[in-house]
């Protein structure tokens, strides 16, 4: 009688068991929890580094370095469109000047110069200390003792950083849009709304490389200084020195001035535009002057005499969007090609590491 | 009994060709505590990594709520909570938001996530500071934190490394006692790691000692005394002496001549080997008396009043002495590095 009562209770129990236990693999042993894991993580950790973003000092250097970029350029721009106004009455894309004309003088006061220039610096500044951080403050270990994966970490930190920075360049733009409409009192067409869209659009990817860059680094280099050394270097390197050096190199490798017919320095010439395309900040000029310049209906070198004839030929025409995009199509495969492989490698680099120094 | 919460079996890690854990087993039952002591660098934060499925062992296997902690990572983690060795907290986030964070990373969000931030808070005593800058913290406050951080989830299984490292001798004691209290209350395992033995010697239920990777031993702090602290069972008698009056030679002969008593000897608290768990009183002069065994002691008690109480010696104290885990340790240590150099003297 009892060994049967004893049955019936063990089956009772073995009934009611897997009822008040949640779905995940069976053991005896799991407690039931009142929460379950965030079913993405990234967005929790998203959410604290912007947080962190939007209190720290960072973010004010953020907005006066891109509030500067803006006003400078937006001087000289403004002068040289109040000139040209009066002969440019009905000339296309005036609205786009405002991003690409600037000083005579000094080329790199454009708009979108000065942003190719600031924003890799920006995209290092929210990225250099982004894992080594968590290293020194020793906050690593309990935070991948959390459940979740070890890549929403890094994903999290770097949609944030890349959530800010897109906030920023957003609001520069939209002012820079402003002061063209209420002061200079150009009204921009649907297309030219539709080009500054993509231009920024272009810019928040090129800042993402150098956060990608940022990030890389900050998982490699146990100290956020070396990082933020690193990194400021490689920018120097790249975006000061970039044209310098590929053209030095370009000039060892083939030189034009030597080159006696013209298919011959065509070739030179082709030879060192390849060497420079291997810096991002020549892939990101490129397409972004294309995109918000419609008359650029070229951005390669003449691949023969003959091409050369024809371009110089050519009557001056403006593209619409979907031929410059097509034009820049390129540039902007590759900026994403190496953007997608560097944050990869930090991934893994990040997925492999042990979690103690 | 039921399967162990937490399970290593032959868990083994190498860095290079160092292995710093070397094929270790170890079992915690639920409502266990269970200490891991060893020295600095002996594997034990190695272990809890394994454990928590951060550190990929390189041989054997751990079962963590009887998951394995690499393949079910999150369902393991959402049920242990882990205070890390030195737990580091965002400085610039207040107590109470470092914890939030933490419940937003267990999916606990909203008035669900506050109510078990007050509680924890309360529970490990920061209600007061909750709303301060992490950043000024003291250690000990941030040790707190760190454990309530580990309660947050409220987990089954409970790692905590180094618990009482930082905190002031009566903060160890609210902190262990608060452990002890989660342990029974809420049945759940609890495995900790330390290397201040005396400390957690009456917390732990049972204890494992670790050195150079590998388990020499474990059982419970009796156990082990019986295996590490020699067979003989020792008693402490101390009687008072204020004016220096006491003759010693006498009290020595009438204690020597306790039947039962193998051996007799002044006290001095300064000798290591005699391991006196307390202090004798001040103004006292002691003696141990050896004894064969455990045995012996109701005897030797008893017949010991007797012939203080014919001679009217002033006793002040009389004691067993039990050797503490410190004192095991040591020569358990001792005992695994003699073992080992006769190892290499007959490889040699």
């Amino acid at each position: 009688m009892s060994a049967s009562g004893g049955i019936a209770a063990k089956k009772i129990r073995r009934v009611v068991k897997p009822a008040s236990r949640p779905a995940s693999p069976a053991t005896s042993l799991i407690d039931p929890v009142d929460s379950q894991p965030p079913r993405w993580g990234w967005i929790v950790v998203a959410r604290k580094e912007l947080a962190d973003h939007l209190r720290g000092a960072r973010a004010l250097v953020l907005f006066i370095a891109l509030a500067l970029a803006a006003a400078i350029p937006l001087y000289f721009a403004s002068t040289r469109i109040r000139d040209a106004a009066p002969a440019a009455t009905g000339a296309p894309a005036v609205f786009l000047a405002l991003f690409t004309l600037g000083s005579t003088d000094f080329p790199i006061l454009r708009v979108n110069a000065f942003v190719g220039i600031v924003a890799p610096l920006l995209g290092i500044a929210f990225g250099f200390d982004a894992v080594n951080r968590e290293r020194t403050e020793r906050t690593l270990p309990r935070l991948l003792a959390q459940p979740i994966h070890r890549d929403d970490v890094i994903n999290g930190k770097f949609a944030a950083g890349l959530a800010m920075i897109s906030l920023a360049l957003v609001a520069m733009t939209v002012l820079i849009a402003g002061f063209g409409l209420f002061r200079l009192g150009l009204v921009p067409t649907s297309g030219e709304i539709v080009r500054i869209g993509v231009w920024v659009g272009i810019t928040i990817l090129y800042v993402a490389f150098w956060l990608a860059l940022g990030t890389f680094l900050s998982v490699v280099f146990r100290r956020a200084a070396t990082a933020a050394l690193v990194g400021f270097s490689l920018w120097l390197i790249v975006t000061i020195f970039g044209g310098l050096i590929t053209s030095l190199i370009g000039g060892l490798v083939a030189s034009t001035s030597s080159a006696t017919t013209i298919d011959a320095a065509l070739r030179a010439a082709q030879i060192q535009q390849l060497i420079s395309r291997l810096l991002p900040s020549q892939l990101y000029q490129e397409a972004s002057i294309v995109v918000l310049d419609p008359s650029v209906t070229r951005l390669s070198v003449p691949l023969t005499a003959g091409q050369l004839d024809q371009a110089q030929q050519q009557i001056p025409t403006l593209l619409s969007l979907d031929q410059s995009l097509l034009l820049a199509w390129p540039q902007l495969v590759a900026l994403v090609g190496i953007t997608v492989v560097l944050f990869a490698f930090a991934y893994i680099r990040f997925l492999r590491q042990e979690v103690r120094a | 009994m039921d399967e162990p919460l937490i399970q290593a079996i032959g868990l083994t890690k190498r860095y290079g060709s160092r292995t710093v854990v070397d094929r270790l087993d170890l079992e915690v039952q639920r409502g266990e505590v269970y200490g891991l002591l060893g020295p600095n660098g002996a594997g034990k934060t190695t272990t809890i990594l394994m454990l928590l499925g951060l550190s990929e062992p390189d041989g054997g296997r751990a079962r963590v709520v009887g998951l394995d902690p690499t393949r079910h990572a999150l369902e393991v983690k959402r049920r242990v909570g882990y205070l890390p060795d030195d737990a580091g907290f965002y400085g610039d986030l207040t107590g109470r938001q470092n914890l939030r964070y933490t419940a937003a990373l267990n999916g606990l969000n909203g008035a669900r996530a506050e109510g078990r931030l007050d509680d924890v808070l309360e529970r490990v005593g920061l209600t007061d500071a909750a709303d301060r800058p992490s950043g000024q913290y003291s250690r000990g406050m941030r040790q707190r934190l760190g454990i309530a951080d580990a309660l947050v989830k409220d987990p089954s299984v409970l790692i905590l490394d180094e618990p009482t490292i930082g905190i002031d001798p009566l903060g160890v004691v609210e902190i262990l006692t608060l452990i002890r209290h989660l342990v029974t209350e809420r049945r759940i395992a609890l495995l900790l790691s330390s290397h201040l033995l005396d400390q957690v010697q009456a917390t732990c239920d049972r204890v494992g000692i670790f050195y150079a990777g590998r388990l020499i031993d474990e059982g419970s702090v009796a156990d082990l005394g019986r295996r590490f602290g020699g067979s003989r069972s020792r008693l402490a008698v101390a009687f008072e002496d204020d004016r220096g009056g006491l003759d010693r030679a006498a009290v020595g002969r009438i204690l020597g001549s306790i039947p039962g008593v193998l051996a007799v000897e002044v006290a001095n608290p300064q000798d290591a080997e005699q391991s006196l768990v307390d202090p004798l009183p001040l103004g006292t002069i002691g003696w141990i008396l050896e004894l064969a065994d455990d045995a012996a002691i109701p005897a030797v008690r008893h017949e010991l009043l007797r012939r203080v109480g014919e001679a009217d010696l002033p006793l002040a104290e009389l004691r067993q002495l039990v050797p503490s885990l410190g004192e095991i340790y040591r020569r358990a240590v001792e005992h695994e590095a003699g073992a080992a150099a006769a190892d290499q003297a007959s490889v040699a």
